[in-house]
């Protein structure tokens, strides 16, 4: 990468890749309801966990007078139910996460399994599953609440208003940006000169740049954070991804000349009998697989990441007995230090692809043909 | 498929695409498009700095050829200036020589043409003094010879003689 | 996971591998053979990449 090249940039990276790697091994590896992580089903579930959304901010736990106590704050809950919108703050709860403790608001009873709010129906005290993991006696509710990753997401966004917008402050008094815009500026014409303008080309590009760059600062911050200790794991959750994933199919929907269409319904230049087969297959490639594929690629990626990182991690305790505590410390150290590195390029690799992609989706649909 | 199904978490993605669009419309408004224009205003100007340069460059030698040639068509100027004027000082010489010579001819000719007149006139005077004073003498000597008729016949003789011999 | 999803996993993996390899030696081929397109081709390189992966992926989680 580019970006590799440049010292300053290289001892960022690396010194961001320290912190996060320090606040990994420093968060201690508890289980949820507060045993200390030791067999792999409990490494396995610990990191899932970890994977997935939660309630409230948790920062780490600890035990004293043999009770668990946790530290964090936490973030309100809105559900629409039942009964229409209820909202109450995620401690009413208790830290529960196995569907033991009832929440009553507003004449409906919510319980919180495996980070997901179920509300129960009448009579019930806890959630039964059928083999499908389908709940019997409750149902999913619509859950709108600030959760951890809308959290994040509200911060980080705040943060790219702030830094961006001081950025274009900057410009009003001279034309050169100083102190941190300096940083910005150059990632900001990049976006604009190897994304945006050579994929959609140069009469089309304006209108998209706004969208292509909002994408790609928000992806690579958030992937960042994700690795940081106490971060959000954003680009983590499928329905984030789903949802960027979306908005650049809405947008190169939306803005797709005529010719695209043609191309895609009826393709010239093929025999007729062909035409409505390369018409499905164009309508599937245009609808399911470009999203579908956008979508895929940076959850997997990111998850991938943190699995890989926090086994490796893991190594600490289930390679305990083979290697003996220095030697399986050791071995998560130097092995989880490297991998941190690469999720660090992977975090600004990915961003670039997706940006990169929805700016080449963009650009075949507003791309004029040469009519033959 | 069926976990992943599980874990996608609708309201999520609701409140991610909420907040996603309200993110690019405050970039759009605030960050974005002041911070595009300026860049490209940066461009152009650092564009036309470059294109005004560049002309300026092109000015210069425009200059430096324009001094060059006015320099040369003052040279040749000068020289046919310069030539010009020899060759109106030749001429006026020349010129001068001329007219000198002609009116010195002239002069020449007009003089000799008034010492001939002169000339003319004062042998014309000669001639009629010369013929009064013979006239006289001869009337005196006239007067004396024929106051005899001898001498009177005599001298008709001889002069009768001398026209003819003439 | 059953075994059969492994192996289909396990075959995804070896398809996918195969085919970032191809592209990979491919580029570095051309990028040896026209150093100075060493841009165009990693952009063309990433994209295709990108791609594949995006494939892998999927049928990974199809298969999850």
């Amino acid at each position: 990468m580019k970006i590799a090249n440049k010292p300053i940039k290289s001892y960022l990276l690396i010194v961001l890749a320290l912190t996060t790697f320090f606040g990994y091994a420093s968060d201690p590896v508890k289980s949820q309801d507060g045993g200390i992580v030791d067999t792999e089903q409990e490494v396995k579930d610990y990191i899932l966990h970890h994977l997935k959304d939660s309630h409230d901010f948790h920062l780490f736990s600890y035990t004293s007078d043999g009770e668990r106590k946790h530290v964090g704050f936490p973030l309100p809950v809105i559900v629409w139910g039942e009964n229409g919108l209820t909202t109450f703050m995620s401690s009413a709860f208790h830290h529960d996460d196995a569907g033991h403790v009832i929440v009553e608001k507003n004449d409906s009873r919510f319980v919180k399994i495996h980070s997901k709010i179920y509300e129960l129906e009448e009579g019930a005290t806890t959630v039964n599953f059928d083999d499908h993991h389908h709940p019997t006696n409750a149902h999913k509710v619509l859950d709108f609440s600030i959760t951890k990753s809308v959290f994040g997401i509200l911060i980080i966004g705040l943060l790219m208003l702030l830094w961006f917008s001081r950025l274009a402050k900057q410009y009003k008094n001279k034309s050169i940006p100083t102190g941190f815009g300096r940083v910005l500026e150059p990632l900001v014409v990049y976006v604009r000169d190897e994304i945006a303008r050579p994929n959609i080309g140069d009469k089309h590009y304006r209108r998209f740049t706004g969208y292509l760059l909002t994408v790609f600062f928000f992806i690579w911050i958030m992937n960042l954070v994700g690795l940081m200790p106490f971060g959000f794991n954003v680009t983590g959750q499928l329905a984030v991804t789903a949802a960027l994933a979306v908005l650049t199919l809405i947008i190169y929907t939306f803005s797709a000349k005529k010719d695209y269409w043609q191309h895609v319904l009826w393709m010239p230049g093929v025999p007729i009998f062909v035409k409505p087969v390369l018409a499905v297959i164009e309508l599937a490639g245009h609808f399911l697989i470009k999203p579908f594929s956008l979508l895929v690629r940076l959850f997997a990626n990111i998850s991938a990441g943190h699995i890989v990182v926090m086994s490796l991690i893991a190594i600490m305790f289930t390679l305990k007995n083979e290697l003996g505590t220095v030697g399986a410390t050791g071995l998560s150290l130097v092995l989880s230090f490297f991998i941190t590195l690469i999720e660090v390029l992977v975090a600004f690799l990915q961003a670039y692809i997706f940006t990169m992609l929805s700016a080449l989706f963009i650009g075949m649909a507003v791309e004029e043909h040469d009519h033959h | 498929m069926e976990q992943l199904l599980n874990d996608f978490s609708p309201g999520l993605f609701i409140v991610q695409t909420i907040l996603f669009l309200l993110l690019i419309f405050l970039m759009v408004k605030f960050a974005w498009k002041p911070i595009l224009n300026s860049l490209n205003d940066r461009e152009e100007g650092i564009k036309s700095a470059l294109d005004a340069a560049e002309n300026a460059k092109k000015e210069m030698e425009n200059l430096n050829a324009d001094n060059e040639r006015l320099l040369k068509e003052a040279r040749i100027e000068r020289e046919a200036l310069l030539k010009e004027a020899r060759e109106m000082k030749d001429k006026i010489i020349s010129d001068a020589t001329n007219e000198a010579q002609e009116k010195a001819g002239k002069m020449i000719e007009q003089a000799q043409a008034a010492i001939e007149t002169e000339k003319k006139a004062a042998m014309a005077e000669l001639k009629s003094h010369v013929a009064g004073l013979s006239i006289e003498i001869a009337e005196k000597v006239v007067r004396e010879e024929l106051s005899n008729k001898d001498k009177q016949l005599k001298l008709v003789e001889d002069m009768l003689g001398e026209t003819t011999l003439n | 996971m059953t075994v059969p999803n492994l192996v289909g996993a396990g075959l995804i993996v070896i398809g996918a591998g195969i085919g970032l390899g191809k592209i990979g030696g491919s580029a570095m081929e051309g990028i040896a053979r026209q150093p100075e397109a060493t841009g165009k081709i990693q952009t063309a390189m990433i994209i295709i990449a990108a791609l594949l992966e995006g494939l892998a992926f999927g049928a990974l989680f199809l298969g999850k």
